[in-house]
């Protein structure tokens, strides 16, 4: 009766923990995946495409081709890929109303009233020799260019970041300034 | 003068030890925690574009990948240099997108599936008509979501 049950030592403890620790160490792998997110269009059957030319106004396309060499042509002249932000950025906003560049139509938006929103697409048009990184490259620049935009509104509405604002007020900038990137079927050669 | 006397005689005692398990255990946990399996082998090499917009992925269990690129040099000599299209553990052709995708959306609870996300770790080397094709396919597999997977660009 008077016999104790024996402590149960814990100096192994400490060792069990580090062998649990070492193993999680080495298998960790801490880079967090990011990228860049973009949305397709839905299927259409080639069949019943509608011709696209025809529908949209000249004025209204930002087109941007990449051949195989990797150039950039912005609405027909050649352009660096450090420049193609601010052109697009100029081309979506359209500040002075100029005819060359998008029309711009009234829309009822939240917050903002009754707002001019332009009609602006931009179309992206690659080689199939086209290098993948120079293509994400123009399309960073080209999302890019859209969240400037909403940032300077945002900033300039509420006085906050876009990404600090609350989602409704953020739909309402996106409808202002909607990602509109449109990815025509690639040709053969350009 | 007597306050400073150096107490020479008595030793210094040891450090307990007590207390480093629990140290041991808190950084196990932190790393238990923010660790994530890699959940495949790459066959493939890739070196991913850098870009400054980035998206993180947030729901891990809601991501399926696509990778492409370059065969290691240990497979070049059976399926040779030209880029290729890893899904899982194996090697496939444009043609398997649409059975990975629809294999991807059954393994997912119903009320998620909407919120799925490709996500497309392509080799900046990479020509886009391989792309292309893999995009063609997964919009006939209606998987519009996608992530083209990139690294920060240091500036």
């Amino acid at each position: 009766m008077s016999k104790k049950i024996p402590e149960i030592p814990s100096a192994s403890l400490a060792d069990i923990a580090f062998m649990l620790l070492i193993f999680f160490l080495v298998t960790t792998t801490m880079d967090v995946d990011s990228g860049l997110r973009r949305k397709l269009p839905q299927w259409v059957d080639p069949k019943d495409m509608p011709d696209e030319d025809q529908q949209i106004n000249e004025r209204n396309v930002f087109v941007v081709l990449v051949n195989k060499n990797n150039d950039l042509l912005v609405e027909g002249d050649y352009e660096r890929i450090e420049n193609l932000r601010e052109r697009a950025k100029e081309f979506m906003d359209n500040p002075f109303n100029d005819q060359d560049l998008p029309e711009k139509e009234p829309k009822e938006i939240p917050y903002f009233g009754e707002f001019m929103v332009s009609k602006g697409v931009i179309s992206l048009r690659n080689d199939l020799d086209t290098k993948y990184g120079t293509y994400l490259a123009v399309q960073n620049e080209l999302v890019a260019a859209i969240n400037e935009l909403r940032d300077e509104l945002a900033k300039n509405k509420f006085g906050k970041p876009y990404k600090e604002l609350e989602a409704d007020k953020q739909n309402a900038i996106r409808e202002i300034y909607p990602q509109k990137i449109s990815e025509a079927e690639p040709k053969g050669k350009i | 003068m007597s306050k400073f006397r150096k107490n020479d005689g008595k030793e210094l005692p040891p450090i307990s030890t007590a207390s480093l398990p629990d140290i041991v255990f808190m950084l196990l946990f932190f790393f238990m925690v923010s660790t994530t399996m890699r959940e495949v082998t790459y066959k493939v090499r890739m070196h991913l574009p850098a870009a400054t917009e980035l998206d993180k992925l947030e729901k891990k269990s809601l991501v399926s990948y696509i990778y492409i690129g370059e065969p290691l040099p240990m497979y070049q000599k059976t399926f040779g240099k030209a880029p290729r299209i890893q899904l899982d553990d194996v090697f496939a052709d444009v043609g398997d997108v649409q059975d990975f995708i629809i294999a991807e959306r059954n393994a997912r609870d119903e009320n998620e599936q909407p919120m799925m996300i490709t996500s497309l770790k392509i080799d900046e080397n990479t020509k886009m008509g391989i792309v292309n094709d893999v995009k063609q396919e997964l919009r006939k597999s209606a998987a519009l979501n996608i992530n083209y997977s990139a690294r920060k660009k240091a500036d």
